[in-house]
């Protein structure tokens, strides 16, 4: 990659003007599309978020750049495009917290690193309490939370009615609001930026991001990764990467290892775009809602797994129907507002609810998964330290409980206390 | 929607049932003479195929009896359902 191509490439005001005058006709590719080469230090498999995060950290602080990252679709085309792009740290266990916290420190600088915008606004996350003992919860976790550097505020009813003028906090709601967990530097980001920003950062840097190119098959010598077989052929890797949450499963079977993971569909939907009218993310547990409001308009709403296991990325109608109860009952302005699109993901549900970013018991096979519903917001985090432990060959402290043995050594992190339900998390 | 076939009460809409998971696993036997390895093999690890899925459904809502289905994880078809002595098959192909 040369000086003046990276010039070329840079996005600023004056790149704004200059290409005004060809009628942004002229505008360079943001990423190339190569060829696989026949062998690389490093392969990827899968160009979400997480994948392409893991490829740029890689070449930009470790040196290595001889990456690519293989994706059977398009790029950002699976959970990267479809989440309700909530970004927050507000975890009750240590390791949890941690990590989701430099995730989220690496969010407030994103844009300006991958001189991409975006669009990240830190409008705050409200957490909603629907009892005295879950305003008790809330409390503890916020105090688990400011103990580990993280801002929280507890709110109570009216303050929350303050922030959210259109939320039912009346004593008649179906379930009336006791007061809420406020993170206020949580918000939301531009989910589809997030893949195209760090496609075009580690292209920048020489990776090869190669698309329509679907992983069939891992090869082994002894118990040593020797690359990937492809719709595209094959491809000799030193070291393998696997960032394909919701297919974890199928990939590690492919080198033999059977994962403590379950794949179930999460559903999303969006109404039509209404004038602002809800400033910050609200999430009620007791309905199992989060809702926020979109740049352009849309209310966005997300709710819990259709609840058997699936990888089809599309749901059933009992659990749209579910979500917009809850909603309703919270936002009664709602009820006369059309719905315009719901979609699905396959998620990673791991036994205990935690991501799991590590090696794998094959040398030179590692992986980053398990996100559960939560990956979106970890994705800076999640390709931080897993470009570390992809590069030094050990986990980095951040991601060292997130290990794949504590299934088998007892050190679980059950965030919810839910036990080996993957679909309860 | 799911049109669900309990094999006691016939064919009936997803929401009277409740989803209890691989139905392919077996409890190990003897608590003594088990590797505690065996144990939490059984307890955490999955297949989790993509494609045919041998699972267990309840039908909470209904007769409140366990039964077994067989359900392609990727087209949401079921192609089987029968009592938890039944056999299905093999939940991956």
């Amino acid at each position: 990659m040369n000086f003046s191509r990276n010039l070329a490439l840079k996005y600023s005001v004056f790149s704004l003007a200059r290409n005004a005058f060809s009628h942004h006709e002229r505008w360079p590719e943001a990423w190339r599309s190569p060829d696989p080469k026949a062998e690389y230090d490093v392969i990827i498999v899968g160009a979400g978020g997480h994948g392409l995060a893991t490829a740029y950290y890689l070449a930009k602080e470790h040196g290595i750049s001889n990456v690519a990252v293989v994706e059977k679709g398009w790029l950002g085309g699976g959970n990267t495009g479809r989440n309700t792009t909530i970004v927050r740290s507000n975890y009750l266990l240590d390791a949890n917290a941690r990590f989701y916290e430099f995730s989220l420190k690496l969010w407030e600088g994103l844009s300006r690193d991958l001189n991409f915008n975006l669009m990240f606004s830190q409008r705050g996350v409200i957490n909603l309490a629907h009892s005295d003992p879950q305003l008790d919860a809330y409390a503890r976790r916020g105090n688990a939370m400011r103990l580990n550097g993280i801002d929280a505020e507890l709110l109570s009813r009216e303050e929350i009615q303050r922030r959210v003028p259109l939320l039912d906090c009346s004593r008649k709601a179906r379930f009336p609001i006791t007061g809420g967990l406020l993170q206020p530097r949580g918000g939301v980001a531009r989910h589809d930026a997030v893949a195209w920003g760090f496609a075009r950062a580690a292209d920048a840097r020489g990776v090869d991001i190669i698309q329509n190119c679907e992983v069939t098959g891992i090869h082994k010598q002894g118990n040593r990764v020797t690359g990937v077989e492809t719709t595209r052929g094959y491809i000799g890797a030193r070291k393998i990467g696997l960032a394909v949450a919701g297919n974890s499963s199928r990939l590690a079977a492919m080198a033999g290892v059977t994962l403590p993971i379950e794949s179930h569909v999460l559903q999303a939907m969006v109404t039509e775009p209404l004038k602002p009218v809800l400033h910050t993310v609200v999430t009620s547990g007791a309905s199992h809602l989060y809702i926020s409001q979109t740049d352009k308009g849309e209310i966005l709403m997300g709710g819990d797994l259709d609840g058997y296991n699936s990888y089809a990325q599309r749901g059933n109608l009992p659990l749209i129907e579910h979500v917009i109860q809850a909603a309703v009952s919270l936002f009664p302005f709602l009820s006369r507002t059309r719905l315009m699109r719901t979609w699905g993901g396959v998620m990673d549900m791991t036994m205990d609810g935690s991501p799991i970013i590590g090696k794998l018991p094959v040398e030179g096979l590692y992986m980053n998964g398990g996100w559960c519903y939560g990956g979106f917001k970890a994705t800076p985090g999640s390709g931080w330290v897993f470009a570390w432990t992809l590069a030094k060959d050990q986990p980095h402290e951040l991601n060292a409980a997130f290990n794949l043995d504590r299934f088998h050594s007892g050190w679980l992190l059950d965030e919810k206390g839910a036990g080996a339900t993957p679909g309860a998390h | 929607m799911l049109l669900i076939e309990c094999p006691y009460c016939g064919a009936r809409a997803q929401i009277e049932f409740t989803y209890g998971g691989d139905a392919t696993l077996s409890r190990p036997g003897d608590l003594s003479a088990v590797e505690t390895k065996e144990w939490l093999d059984f307890v955490y690890l999955r297949e989790n195929p993509r494609g045919p899925h041998i699972e267990w459904w309840h039908h909470s809502a209904g007769c409140r009896r366990w039964f077994k289905v067989r359900r392609d994880t990727l087209s949401h078809e079921i192609s089987a359902t029968g009592t938890p002595d039944s056999n299905l098959g093999s939940g991956s192909v």
